[in-house]
């Protein structure tokens, strides 16, 4: 099987994201990879070197720019036609392209898979991670989005595929690409952190998310979350939502703060090697995964453990 | 400016999904069904753009059983004017409900379509980008704020590095995402007049789709259960197990 995979990229860099895809593309056959962008060559020669690519497919036009799906999704179904799955991390942009693609294809996308069993057989969350659904599709292409936690990342260094120039349909005329704002930080990405401070409801004010929350992640270089009611109440902005609708994340630490542990929350971040809860109601839901509880005001222990780490 | 509003009967979010014990699927039987969350915010924030003057009708549309008429009922006591059901009883897939709606909007000419991003229950995340594909629209998806100025429409997207906002020409496609409003509740009086407000009743087969399943699902399990660690007395303890656990 020939498959195809899409490299999240941001024009300059390749994402995190694209690794565990190309492991679970490995496992169906040969891996080609698509980088669609506009002055994105850099970014072809990083996917060239990952371990287990044989191919590069490089969409450089300024119609790629912004990744639109009208622009993106009848480059890849052209694509289609000499390959026979088409791999997309389960991040925004693949997750908006994907089905495009799928229904250009006539095919049944499997989204958000957490594993290959054979290569019409995988396994996926359904119900927020409340059961696992076994799919055996029966399409003779395939569209696939991937659960970038459920899969090792391929080796970035090791390859050395060649880089090949393919053409796009260019505008749709359908969308046009307005403004972007993407918040700038030096803090880990949330998808790729070792370590993750997590605040809840409990935290009460973005100024006290800050004040509290911050100095924490700082002193461990993590990467800062937060639960769905941190994010509707106004603390934070939406990219930092963990959740079944959020983003979905396995660091080696995940530290939840005043987080009570809804369903949804648990979905997002129950694959994380070591959780630690810090929560001032004993019978929160988190101390029911959480492989370190601590039950205390989160005002008083969150600086006092900021401090002895 | 019409609005089709595809809305799916779905458990509701405060039930805790049981999988049944021989891994054919959950247990739906005497379980409370609600429509979709994300689907509710879609009904919304239609009645928000007709309250505005920029819509004259919202027409909800829903795919699936006979029972399927109560979630669309819900969405006329929220404010939507006339309702379709295309009625099975088969599990439809994203792609033949997507299919379907493509027919729908032939007919119905919408010059948008509002529709959830996923449902809280199979969580494709499908039908609405499938949709656009179908009827080579633009699509606008996981919205945050939508504006719909004469013949154009910005969405501005939530995306995993925050926010992006593009401009699609109408018609065109919109999936919510969870801050675009929040949903209102039907009062009484508007439950007893959606009683009464129009809903046809229409099968996969009025609109020549196949819904033949394109996958199979063989197993449903329960997912592996993680187990509670122990709890610490003080901040002094937790630091030395985060150590000990070579955590930090």
């Amino acid at each position: 099987m020939k498959t195809l995979v899409y490299v999240e990229h941001d024009n300059a860099e390749m994402k995190d994201a694209t690794l565990a895809v190309v492991t679970a593309a490995s496992k169906l056959g040969e891996v080609h990879a698509l980088v669609c962008g506009s002055g994105c060559a850099a970014v072809a020669d990083q996917a060239a070197k990952v371990d287990g690519v044989s191919t590069v497919h490089l969409a450089d036009d300024a119609s790629l720019a912004n990744q639109l799906a009208e622009n993106v999704a009848p480059l890849v179904a052209s694509l289609m036609e000499s390959h026979d799955a088409f791999l997309a991390p389960a991040t925004t942009t693949g997750k908006n392209i994907a089905p495009r693609v799928a229904a250009l294809l006539d095919v049944m996308q499997i989204s958000d898979i957490l594993s290959v069993e054979d290569e019409n057989t995988f396994t996926r969350p359904i119900y927020a991670g409340n059961a696992i659904a076994t799919v055996q599709s029966s399409d003779a292409k395939k569209v696939i989005t991937v659960r970038g936690t459920a899969f090792d990342k391929a080796a970035a260094e090791g390859g050395s595929a060649a880089v090949e120039g393919v053409t796009g349909a260019g505008e749709s005329g359908l969308s046009t690409f307005v403004s972007e704002e993407i918040a700038k930080s030096e803090r880990p990405e949330l998808t790729s952190a070792k370590i993750i401070v997590s605040g809840g409801r409990a935290l009460g004010s973005s100024e006290k998310f800050e004040e509290v929350i911050t100095p924490l992640a700082d002193k461990l270089g993590a990467g800062i979350g937060a639960s769905r009611a941190a994010v509707d109440a106004g603390y934070v902005p939406n990219d930092y939502q963990v959740g079944q609708t959020g983003k979905i994340v396995a660091p080696e630490v995940y530290i939840a703060i005043g987080i009570s542990g809804a369903i949804q929350h648990l979905a997002g971040m129950k694959d994380s090697k070591t959780i630690v809860a810090i929560n001032k109601d004993e019978d929160a839901p988190i101390f029911q995964i959480a492989d370190i509880g601590l039950v205390a005001d989160l005002f008083d222990a969150v600086p006092e453990l900021t401090g002895k780490v | 400016m019409k609005i089709l509003v595809p809305v799916k009967r779905v458990i509701d979010y405060n039930v805790k999904p049981r999988v049944k014990s021989d891994g054919s699927g959950v247990d739906l039987a005497n379980v409370k069904m609600s429509m979709n969350p994300f689907d509710e915010i879609a009904v919304e924030e239609a009645i928000r753009l007709k309250e505005a003057g920029k819509a004259e009708e919202i027409v909800a549309v829903s795919v699936g059983p006979a029972k399927a008429q109560e979630t669309l009922r819900t969405a006329l006591a929220m404010g939507a004017d006339r309702a379709i059901l295309v009625q099975t009883d088969d599990e439809v897939e994203p792609l033949a409900v997507a299919k379907i709606l493509a027919k729908i909007a032939e007919e119905e000419a919408p010059k948008l379509i509002i529709t959830g991003k996923q449902a809280i229950d199979d969580d494709s995340n499908q039908t609405g980008q499938m949709t656009a594909a179908l009827l080579g629209w633009g699509q606008g998806t996981f919205a945050n704020t939508v504006d719909v100025d004469g013949d154009a429409i910005e969405v501005k997207r939530e995306i995993d590095g925050g926010l992006q906002t593009v401009k699609l020409s109408l018609p065109a496609v919109v999936t919510t995402d969870l801050r675009l409003n929040e949903p209102r509740y039907a009062s009484l009086p508007n439950i007893m007049k959606a009683k009464k407000k129009p809903l046809d009743e229409k099968t996969p087969a009025d609109y020549g789709v196949d819904t033949a399943p394109r996958l199979t699902t063989t197993n449903v399990s329960e997912p592996p259960v993680r187990q509670a660690g122990e709890k610490v007395e003080d901040v002094d303890a937790l630091v030395a197990k985060l150590k000990a656990a070579g955590a930090i």
